[in-house]
Order: structure tokens, then C-alpha cells, then sequence
């Protein structure tokens, strides 16, 4: 009853291993959030049981109610807070009763972008194709969470101990795995 | 390929950027109280100096947020960012 | 007959490669450029100038030559290559060129992509400067990025014989770049040329990587890439071309600068003719006389345009048997396809090769190119380097030092420099190479041309153009090199002047009698080798040339037969044909199965955006011209949005959600942009209203679904919802269920029909669209496109903001007073509307036009005009039609307009041309349907 974006190419994707393993993690929780006030981010924190990342370009991730919970920085004021599918009304009510009347927005927008992980030994070499964003590990440790473009489309890019999730507009996503496919071609000759 | 040092999330490529014409062109207090010809100062012109000019930015492909930076018209060098709020630094072209 | 020598070189002489040059077979080997298996096989004559028709041959071996330009025919047809810089591979077809290439009208099916890569220390060139400064600073721990033109490292060195640390220079320069490339963090790339030198350390690389490769080369490997390179750091160790002297008849085949020669012969085991003259103005030529003499050519003579001939080197030539006169010029050459003869002074030299040095230009494109002044050096007679920059360094000939002890010594200076510069602590010194070069070239004469035939005496051999040509050029006042570049075309071709810009410099400043040190260069500019268009859009073409965006519903659009229509970077269903049928028959369908029964369409691509806030209706209050703040929650408003200047950017519907929460709407196209502008507006002007905003776009998957059975349809799927005409009003929204799914249903209309829009999460959109098109099967539900939804609201008058609107359109101008509020104090744009030139009279207004032939279509765009005849020109243009379409609904045709003073010309007659005719119409109010809005609200 449900599609994701990225339905119709789970073969074409797999086909890219083992030089790149791309996995679409659809229907994922994904709700954006706007809040400066310190003990409003403290508190919602608590209830996800993950801070809230202090640091730009950074994400966070914890363990609490809702299971593993990720919390995205996407600007001064602005959290991507991302978990497991189904939980996106919950976490909403939570995160509302967190604000109280401080200044702040709660916006569910889980199908907003759908989330993509990418793993295997060519990874960092397919987004240097496309991303001007230095992945070098000394550069984007894990942990690294950055906005940019890949190619002619924005990603939120997460660098993780094992590959990389990435985040990717669902109107944009088929453009997106075009792409990657297109980008890996050359790897899988020689993986 | 310039970079741009978001004052957020570091210096990134140009084409993350959106430009916003002149900075610190504010929004009249009461409009209506303007003349035409004070209405059109603010609506049309703008300086274009030939040196430091301090205009306006948005990281639109990242975080999203507008800020300042001072750019040398002769050379596009950026002489200084700073968030919105803040007062311009001084510069030395 | 072969003109190999039996040893030597960096080829493979077991192995043999055929290729076709001009029709006819040769071979070479592997190591070969196609010009030294040219000259290998006795053809020196390339192709034939671009306007003379002259022959011409092979002038340099590297990319600065001027002349050898080929079109290759297979694997894949390219034009405009230089013969000496094509790898040869097994099967090429080449042809000589008369200046002008021919583009493949075939797909080029190679691939190409671009890479990005972030260093400390970029350093280009891999000669000896090169390969120090990069192994100083891959040993102090940097990120290093080693580029290099060449298919193997050594720069210079790859054309001579000569032996660092007492063993072939070869073995030293495989010892560097073995360390180097088994170094972590250092990337060596080879057949690299970094073409480009932007601001913030980026550098633009055009990596050949499978060229030589001929027909093996694999389908799935990019062809050429295009390394997007930053850098903290740059070594430029780009090395010196050797230059000529003009002189009469300087082009003919057979005449070639002497290092090159010298390269021919010791990278390539190619001998360049059998019996030479050489005509040189410093030291270094007497290296390759004596390296040609050795391997067997004859040289006839060594003309010295010095004073005197160095005393050491006339001895070594003496021993030789080679006659060196001193203070001598070649004054003109014979011969028809080859030189057969060089003269000096009276004298007539019979040979079939002319070798020439006129002293070196270091090669100072990029250090130019990242803005680094530029310094006369007359002891060289060349620009040289002239400042220091923070992140750019220059080491070895690029900087005029032609000894090579003192350029690897550069090299390493300015490798530690830039190791330090980035952060880094160089440990030990690299040791420098010991050199038994005898030839150093600082010891030159500068001399540009020698006196002759002005018409002859060729300056840019490529483009034709001569010393008579720069005369001309100062002769009629021209004084800046940039303007006399430009009328003469010198340095504008292929080689972008590499060996011809620095003799037009001297000559011009001769001519004019000033100093060279106060004429300023022409600038260099990227690319500084040719880069083709192909490269450059990479992986960015056919399919991923934009971004394709698509809805959740795109597979059914497409499995149902679904033409598209571009909007902005969407592809949206334009219309739904049935067999047989055109657009035209499809849109009459279409609009009349939705006005008659139901239709439904898919406006997933709306703008949507969240808006949140104690101050979220005052915000909308000052972004719509009409109130936001006081609408109710479960209601919906329509707005128009306007620039400062009071001109419509935007429109869309506005719906509250909550006591602090809205949702709008924004035209497709314009979804980023209004976006931003709120953004801009909280950001910027009033940052302490407590108001966020999000995009929800795609969160949402949006399907109206329209028509008077629309109700019906909706009641099937929607049990819970009552969906009565006083439960649910006209502008009204109820969250609900439909297909089983969490919906929100709006009931708004952009057709002027009884419509619904409903709104599912994108993960739903399909789903949901199946069920309404199943639901919808007792009424032929029919899915229509953006033709029909245009058609639909053109006759009801709404306007399409881009397609009605040009940036220079008032609300009042759309007929859309009653959307401008006039009791709120301010909003942006309100000012405007109270300026004189926005209340003119004769302003462009929307209105419908009707014309008198109901089965004319008028094409969009039109221009309108007052009389039934054309007056002589200027004409006065009215206005023109935006909008045209044939209307099942009014079964005629109609056309949406602005035109000036329209509101007052409603019944007037005006007239459209269209090609020969000029078309009555009569003017109307927009609104063409359903007037009193009976349908929308039944
Ligand atoms: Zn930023």
C-alpha cells in the first residue's frame, strides 16, 4: 500500500555491489525541527533519549523509547530527528510537548526525502564524482552531517564508521540512483 | 569555482549560494510615510561600487541561512562573512 | 625507408602498431605520438595552412606546437589534435588538417566524467622541479596531488640523454615516482594537464585516460575526466617551451625548434631529417646538434646569432667536425614540401632540416591565471614569474632558471614552502640529483626576428600570421598587445600563442620602440590546452543532464501513455492520449469528461510549505496582498504574493491548520523561490517574529480530483467524511480517510467545477490515485494533464503566474482588486501600488479576447493591434495574448490577453496579426465560463 521512491530500482541498485552496496531504507521517520531555546533542545533530547548536536555539520545518534534515534544538524536552529518507520505521529506529540510555548516548529516531513545507505570500498570515490564536499576522513570524520549538492541535486550526506547514509528529496531520488549507477560504472569492472 | 565560507558550515562552493543584492538595505520603518521618490530609492537603486561592497548571501543549498560578506568588486575576493545582526567588520581591500 | 635509430628511446620496438595517416599505411610502436611515428616514417608534411594553404609540419613535440593539427577518424572521429601530443594505438586513422576540423555528426559514444580531489600541496608538472617539490612535501605528511601532462613523469628530462647521480635520469625519476606513489595521500596522475587556475586554490585538470588505449579502450571507463581539484597549496613546475626566430619562409616542413628535435630523438629514437642546419641564439641547441651528429645526422652548420659561439661548445662541435659561425642569422629558407634549402647571408645550405632556438619562454599560463604579475626578464627575453603569491609557488624553467641543479633545488624550496604553508613540518632534505648537463641556456641573445620578407616571416604559424600582419596592426595605431592580439589573431588558436605570443610582444615593441618590460601581456586564460565541450559536461548529459523530478504517481502516468510536459526540472503528464488521437482531440476529451463528469490529475509538483508560529498570520499578512490573519482554522483562502514593487511573483492557496500553523501553496515553478523569499524576509527583516517554515513539497503527494461527480467519487473512498455541500464547504479542508489512507481533503477549485484536492503522504500517492481511478469507474473518470488544467482555468480567467505574468503585472492589472486588502496597514508591494506609473490608465490589463471566427486559434505570444489595417511602422502594440485555446466547454475558441487600457476596452473589436492576416477579436472579461460560480459551489 505503501511505494517508496526508490521502489522500482532495489535491482538495478544491487547490482552495483560489490564495488557499492546502496540500500533505500524507505518509509524512515523524519521530522524537522526548528527550536534555539537551550532547554527546550535539552529536553527534547531527553525525550528522545539523544542530544541534540551542539556542533554544525554534525549528527547525533542514541538509543531511548523510540530505539535508535539520529538527530541531523541542518542549520542554527534547524534538527533533522530521524527514526525507525511508524513513529513519526509519536515523536511528533513528543517533541510538541517538549517545545511547550517556546518558540520553535515541529514539522512532519517524513516523506519529504527518503534515506539511502552507502557502503562498500568505492563509496567515497562515486560521491567524489559529484560532491565538492572534502570526504576524506580527516576532513569528515564520522559523524560529519552536511547539506550540499551531489551532482545537480542536494543531499544531506551522514558519515558514518561504515559507509554513508544519505538523504535525498524523493521527487529527486530516481535522478539520484540514474546517477550513482551511471557514477559506479566504471568501479564495478574493476571493484 | 569560488568558495564561500558559510559562517555556519565553512567555506563551500559558489553554487551552494544564492546571492542577495546589497546588504544592510532594511525594510522602511512605515512605507507609506515615503515619497514616491523615497519609495524608489529603496525599491530600485543600489550602489555598485568598484572595491569592497557588502551584500547579502544565502547558503540555499545548506543550511539556508542569509549572511553578510563583504566582496571585493574588482577582484570577487571575499573580504569578510558575518551573520545577519552583526555589524560589519572592517575590511582592507 | 625508416628514419629509427637502432637503440634507444622509451618505445616498444617489439611490438608493432599500424595506423593510417592521409590514406596511406605506416607503423610505429608503443611510446610512438603519432608525430614521431610520422617523422619515423620520412612525413613531415602534416596538413596545409588555415589561409595560405602552405604545408606545414611538425614544429615542437609537445602541445606548444603550432602546426601539426589532425583530424582522427577512428575509433571516433575528432578534430583539431595535434599529431604530437595523439598516442599512437593500433588502428588509428588520422588526417592532416588545413586549420580546420570537422565535428562528428555521430553521438560520441565514449564516456565522461568529472572527480573531485582536496590536497595540501597540488603540484603540477613531473619534471625534476616537479618530482622534488612533490616528494619534499609527500615526506612532510601532506595530502599531495602530482599532475602531469606527459604519459610518463620527467618533464624535460624525457628529452635528452643526460645522467643524474652518475645513472640514466631515467632510473631517477622511477625511483621518485615509485616512492611517491607508494606514499599514502599522494595521487599521481599521469596524461593530466591542468588546464585551468581559479581563485581559493581550484584547479581544473583534463585527465586522457583511455586515448592511447585506440580501439581497447573499455566502454565503461570515462575517456576523459575532468579533476576538479582543491588545493591548499600549489607548486607550479611547469617547465619552458623553447621558442623560434622569425625569419623569411620560417614555415616550412622540416623546420623544428632543436630541443624538440632533440626529443624526437631521444624519447622517440627518431632522427628529424638526415642532413640539418641549426640557427640558434644561446647554448642549449648545440646539445642537440651534437646528440644528432652522434647518432648520425649530418649538420651542416651551426649558425650562431651571438657575437661570439661559446668556446667550449665550438670545441666539442669542432671535434665533431660541425662548422659553427658566430654572429649569423638564417635569412630565408627554400623548398616546397619540405625545406630543402636555408640561406645565410649569401649563402645557400643544402639540407633537408632546419633546427631553431630562439631561447625559452617558461611557461607562465597558470601562475598568470591565479593573478600572479607577470615580470619582463630582458636577459631571457621572456615574462617570468614577477611576485611571490600566499598559495601558489613556482619552481624549475617555469621560473627562467634553466640550470637544472638550481630548478630541482626550487623544487625542493618551494615543496617544503608549500608543506609548511599547509601545516606540515618537512623532515630531512630530499636530496638533489647530481646533473652532467653541458648545455645551459641562459647565455641567449634575445632576438625576435631577423629582417626579410615581412609577408613571410610567420609569427603565428597556425593562424597565418606574419610580421607584415603586426605591422599592419601598429602601423594602424594599435599600441596595447591585447588590441593587436585581437586584429591580428596571433595567439588566439588552438595553442593559444605557446610558442608565437612572446616574438609578437618583441616585434610589437620593436615596432613601436618602447621597452618589452613596459608593454603588459596579453592575460592567459583557461583552458590552457584544448578541453572538449564533451569533458567538460561530464556524466551531465542525455538522461542526467537536469534532474528528471517526478511524483510518487509517475508510474502510472507513464504505464497509462502519459505524454510530459517540462515544468521547471518536473516532468508532469501533459495529456493522456487514447489511440489515435492528437493533442487537440485529447485536451476537447479531456476537459469535457471533467466539466461533464469527473477528472483528476496529479498536483503532487504544487509548492507546499509548513508555516508555523505565534506570528505566523501576522507573517502571511505581510507576504499576501489580501488578510491571512483572519482566516479560520478549517478554512482556505487564495492569495496573491508581490514583490516590493507591487508586481505579482507568486499565488496560491493558503490554508490554516491550526491557531499557529498554516500551510501555502506556491505555483509549481516557483516552490524553492517563495521559499527562500520567506526566508529572506524572516531572516533578514524580522527575525523576532516567532515563525519557522518548512517544505513539505514532497511530504505530500496532491490530487485534485474535479467535476460534478466529484462528490460521488469522493464519498466512495472517503466513508467517514460527509462530504455534503453543508458539511463541506467551498474552502473548507477536513482531515479524513480515504482508500484507507490518513488524508487531508481541501475543497478548493482551479477549474471552476465542484473539485476536491486531496492530499496524501508521496509513500501513498499511488495507491490512493489507483483507488480514486477505480472509485471513478461508474462516472469515466479521466485523468487529465497540464493542457486540460490550463484549458480549465483559462475559461473560468485565472491566471497562470509566468504564462499571464511577467514580472511587470499588478494584482489590480489581473482584475484581482478584491484580492489587495485595503484595510491592512502594510504588506510588501503595497507602497508600490500607490506610485504614479502603477495607476496609469493605459497600463496592460488581463482581459479575454474572443474571436469574431470562433474556429480561429490565435498562436500565444501575438501581438495586438487597434486598426484593421497595419499603419506604417512603428506600429502600436496593444499588448499580446498569453493564453489560446480551443474550449469544448464554449465551443469555440478564446484567448486570454494583456492589453492596455483593457479593463475599458471590454466589447471593443481589436485585431491580432497572424502571418498575412490581421485577426478580429473582441475584447471580453477574463472570465468566460460560468460567470456567476454556480458550478464550483453546487
Ligand atoms: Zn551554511
Amino acid at each position: 500500500m505503501t511505494v517508496s521512491p526508490l521502489a522500482a530500482w532495489t535491482d538495478r541498485l544491487a547490482a552495483l555491489a560489490p564495488a557499492l552496496d546502496v540500500t533505500e531504507v524507505p518509509f524512515r521517520s523524519q521530522l524537522t525541527v526548528r527550536v534555539s531555546d537551550p532547554d527546550a533542545i535539552a529536553a527534547m533530547g531527553d525525550a528522545l533519549g539523544v542530544r541534540f548536536p551542539a556542533v554544525p555539520c554534525t549528527f547525533s545518534a542514541g538509543t531511548g523509547e523510540f530505539g535508535a534515534v539520529e538527530v541531523l544538524w541542518l542549520g542554527p536552529d534547524e534538527f533533522l530527528v530521524t527514526a525507525s518507520p511508524d513513529l513519526q505521529v509519536t515523536i511528533e506529540e513528543v517533541l510538541r510537548g517538549a517545545l511547550q510555548d517556546v518558540r520553535g516548529s515541529v514539522v512532519d516531513t517524513s516523506a519529504q526525502r527518503t534515506t539511502v545507505v552507502l557502503q562498500g570500498p568505492r563509496a567515497r570515490d562515486v560521491l567524489a564524482h559529484g560532491c565538492s564536499v572534502d570526504l576524506h576522513p580527516a576532513s569528515a570524520p564520522r559523524g560529519t552531517c552536511v547539506q550540499t549538492l551531489l551532482a545537480r541535486t542536494g543531499i544531506v550526506l551522514q558519515v558514518n564508521d561504515d559507509g554513508y547514509t544519505i538523504l535525498v528529496r524523493s521527487s529527486f531520488a530516481e535522478y539520484f540512483a540514474a546517477w550513482l549507477a551511471d557514477a559506479a560504472t566504471e568501479y564495478l569492472a574493476v571493484p | 569555482m569560488q568558495l564561500i565560507p558559510c559562517p555556519w558550515c565553512g567555506p563551500r562552493e559558489e553554487a551552494e549560494f544564492h546571492y542577495g543584492g546589497q546588504a544592510h538595505v532594511a525594510y522602511p520603518e512605515d512605507p507609506s510615510a515615503l515619497s514616491d521618490e523615497e519609495w524608489a530609492q529603496y525599491v530600485f537603486f543600489r550602489e555598485n561600487p568598484s572595491g569592497p561592497f557588502a551584500e547579502r548571501w544565502s547558503h540555499s543549498a545548506g543550511c539556508r541561512r542569509w549572511f553578510n560578506a563583504v566582496r571585493d568588486t574588482r577582484t570577487h575576493d571575499l573580504l569578510a562573512v558575518y551573520r545577519v545582526g552583526e555589524p560589519m567588520p572592517e575590511v582592507t581591500a | 625507408m625508416t628514419h629509427r635509430t637502432p637503440t634507444g628511446g622509451s618505445i616498444d620496438r617489439n611490438t608493432l602498431l599500424r595506423f593510417t595517416f592521409n590514406g596511406t599505411e605506416y607503423t610505429g610502436h608503443p611510446g610512438d605520438t603519432l608525430a614521431s611515428a610520422l617523422l619515423a616514417n620520412g612525413v613531415h608534411s602534416i596538413g596545409t595552412s588555415v589561409k595560405l594553404g602552405r604545408p606545414r609540419g611538425v614544429v615542437a613535440a609537445g602541445s606548444e606546437d603550432p602546426t601539426s593539427l589532425v583530424q582522427v577518424e577512428a575509433p571516433f572521429s575528432e578534430p583539431m589534435l595535434l599529431a604530437t601530443t595523439v598516442e599512437l594505438y593500433d588502428g588509428l586513422v588520422a588526417r592532416g588538417l588545413s586549420g580546420q576540423g570537422r565535428l562528428s555528426a555521430e553521438p560520441d559514444p565514449a564516456r565522461y566524467d568529472a572527480k573531485h580531489e582536496h590536497c595540501d600541496v597540488l603540484v603540477v608538472g613531473a619534471g625534476p622541479a616537479g618530482l622534488v617539490a612533490a616528494l619534499t612535501a609527500a615526506r612532510a605528511g601532506a595530502r599531495v596531488v602530482l599532475v602531469d601532462e606527459q604519459n610518463q613523469a620527467g618533464g624535460a628530462l624525457l628529452g635528452v640523454d643526460e645522467y643524474l647521480d652518475d645513472r640514466p635520469s631515467a632510473e631517477w625519476v622511477a625511483d621518485v615516482v615509485a616512492e611517491l606513489k607508494s606514499t599514502p595521500g599522494v595521487l599521481v596522475l599521469e596524461r593530466t594537464t591542468a588546464f585551468g587556475m581559479y581563485q581559493d586554490g581550484f584547479v581544473l585538470a583534463l585527465q586522457k585516460r583511455t586515448d592511447h588505449l585506440g580501439f581497447a579502450a573499455p566502454a565503461a571507463v570515462a575517456r576523459h575526466r575532468v579533476w576538479r581539484i582543491r588545493t591548499r597549496q600549489t607548486v607550479l613546475a611547469t617547465g619552458a617551451h623553447e621558442r623560434p626566430v622569425v625569419f623569411a619562409d620560417n614555415d616550412r616542413p622540416g623546420i623544428m625548434l632543436a630541443s624538440s628535435a632533440r626529443t624526437f630523438l631521444h624519447r622517440y629514437g627518431v632522427l628529424p631529417g638526415s642532413r640539418a642546419v641549426v640557427f640558434t641564439t644561446n647554448d642549449s641547441a648545440y646539445c642537440a646538434a651534437i646528440d644528432l651528429a652522434e647518432s648520425g645526422v649530418d649538420i651542416a652548420l651551426i649558425v650562431d646569432a651571438r657575437a661570439e659561439a661559446p668556446a667550449r661548445l665550438s670545441t666539442e662541435c669542432a671535434a665533431r667536425g660541425i662548422e659553427v659561425r658566430a654572429g649569423q642569422f638564417v635569412t630565408g629558407t627554400e623548398g616546397s614540401s619540405r625545406v630543402e634549402a636555408v640561406l645565410v647571408g649569401d649563402q645557400r645550405i643544402a639540407c633537408d632540416t632546419l633546427l631553431v632556438s630562439g631561447g625559452w619562454n617558461p611557461v607562465v599560463s597558470l601562475f598568470s591565471q591565479a593573478r600572479g604579475a607577470l615580470r619582463y626578464d630582458s636577459e631571457l627575453g621572456a615574462f617570468v614569474p614577477g611576485e611571490e603569491l600566499p598559495t601558489v609557488r613556482v619552481a624549475g624553467s617555469a621560473t627562467g632558471e634553466l640550470d637544472l641543479t638550481a630548478c630541482t633545488r626550487q623544487g625542493r624550496d618551494a615543496g617544503a614552502g608549500a608543506a609548511r604553508a599547509a601545516g606540515f613540518t618537512p623532515g630531512g632534505q630530499v636530496p638533489l640529483p647530481a646533473s652532467d648537463s653541458r648545455c645551459t641556456a641562459r647565455s641567449g641573445l634575445v632576438l625576435w626576428r631577423v629582417p626579410g620578407s615581412d609577408d613571410t616571416s610567420f609569427v603565428d604559424l597556425q593562424r597565418d600570421s606574419t610580421v607584415a600582419d603586426v605591422l599592419r596592426a601598429t602601423g594602424a595605431g594599435l599600441r596595447s598587445l591585447e588590441h593587436i592580439k585581437r586584429y591580428t589573431t596571433i595567439g588566439t588558436a588552438h595553442d593559444q600563442g605557446k610558442t608565437s605570443g612572446m616574438i609578437a610582444a618583441g616585434i610589437v615593441a620593436e615596432a613601436l620602440g618602447v621597452e618589452l618590460g613596459e608593454q603588459r601581456p596579453t592575460t592567459f586564460r583557461p583552458p590552457y590546452t584544448s578541453v572538449s565541450f564533451a569533458a567538460l559536461a561530464g556524466r551531465d548529459r542525455g538522461e542526467l543532464h537536469d534532474p528528471v523530478r517526478v511524483t510518487s504517481i509517475h508510474p502510472w502516468h507513464v504505464e497509462h501513455g502519459a505524454l510530459f510536459e517540462n515544468v521547471g526540472q518536473w516532468k508532469r503528464p501533459w495529456y493522456y492520449p487514447q489511440p489515435g488521437e492528437d493533442l487537440h482531440t485529447a485536451v476537447l476529451r479531456e476537459c469535457r469528461a471533467t466539466r461533464e463528469s469527473v477528472g483528476l490529475m496529479d498536483g503532487s509538483t504544487l509548492g507546499k510549505i509548513d508555516v508555523q508560529g505565534q506570528d505566523a498570520g501576522k507573517f502571511l499578512d505581510m507576504l499576501y496582498t489580501n488578510l491571512m490573519s483572519t482566516l479560520k482554522v478549517g478554512k482556505i483562502r487564495y492569495g496573491v504574493m508581490c514583490g516590493v514593487d507591487g508586481m505579482v511573483i507568486d499565488d496560491g492557496t493558503v490554508i490554516r491548520v491550526g491557531e499557529e500553523r498554516y500551510l501555502v501553496t506556491t505555483t509549481t515553478g516557483n516552490a524553492a523561490k517563495i521559499l527562500d523569499w520567506m526566508e529572506e524576509w524572516l531572516q533578514t527583516e524580522w527575525p523576532h517574529l516567532d515563525v519557522h517554515c518548512t517544505s513539505v513539497t514532497e511530504h505530500w503527494a496532491t490530487i485534485p480530483l474535479v467535476g460534478p461527480r466529484s462528490r460521488d467519487v469522493l464519498a466512495a473512498v472517503a466513508p467517514d467524511l460527509d462530504v455534503s455541500n453543508e458539511a463541506f464547504e467551498f474552502m473548507t479542508w477536513h482531515d479524513t480517510t480515504v482508500a484507507g489512507v490518513p488524508a487531508r481533503v481541501c475543497r478548493i477549485s482551479f477549474s471552476g467545477e465542484l473539485a476536491y484536492e486531496i492530499n496524501v503522504t508521496g509513500w501513498h500517492g499511488l495507491t490512493v490515485w489507483k483507488a480514486l481511478m477505480e472509485a471513478g469507474k461508474p462516472y469515466g473518470i479521466t485523468p487529465y494533464g497540464t493542457e486540460t488544467m490550463h484549458v480549465l482555468r483559462a475559461e473560468k480567467g485565472y491566471p497562470i503566474i509566468g504564462q499571464e505574468t511577467d514580472a511587470t503585472v499588478t494584482p489590480q492589472d489581473l482584475g484581482m482588486s478584491w484580492a489587495v486588502s485595503k484595510k491592512k496597514p502594510d504588506f510588501i508591494g503595497k507602497r508600490s501600488f500607490a506610485r504614479a506609473e502603477n495607476n496609469r490608465s493605459d497600463r496592460k490589463q488581463l482581459v479575454g479576447l474572443l474571436p469574431v471566427d470562433p474556429a480561429v486559434l490565435l498562436p500565444e505570444g501575438s501581438q495586438i493591434v487597434e486598426t484593421d489595417r497595419l499603419p506604417e511602422p512603428p506600429v502600436r502594440m496593444l499588448g499580446h495574448v498569453t493564453s489560446s485555446y480551443p474550449s469544448a466547454a464554449l465551443g469555440r475558441t478564446f484567448a486570454l490577453a494583456l492589453v492596455r487600457s483593457g479593463h475599458d476596452r471590454i466589447g471593443e473589436t481589436l485585431y491580432v496579426p497572424v502571418e498575412d492576416a490581421l485577426v478580429p477579436v473582441t475584447v471580453t472579461e477574463s472570465v468566460l465560463y460560468d460567470k456567476e460560480g454556480a458550478r464550483r459551489d453546487g
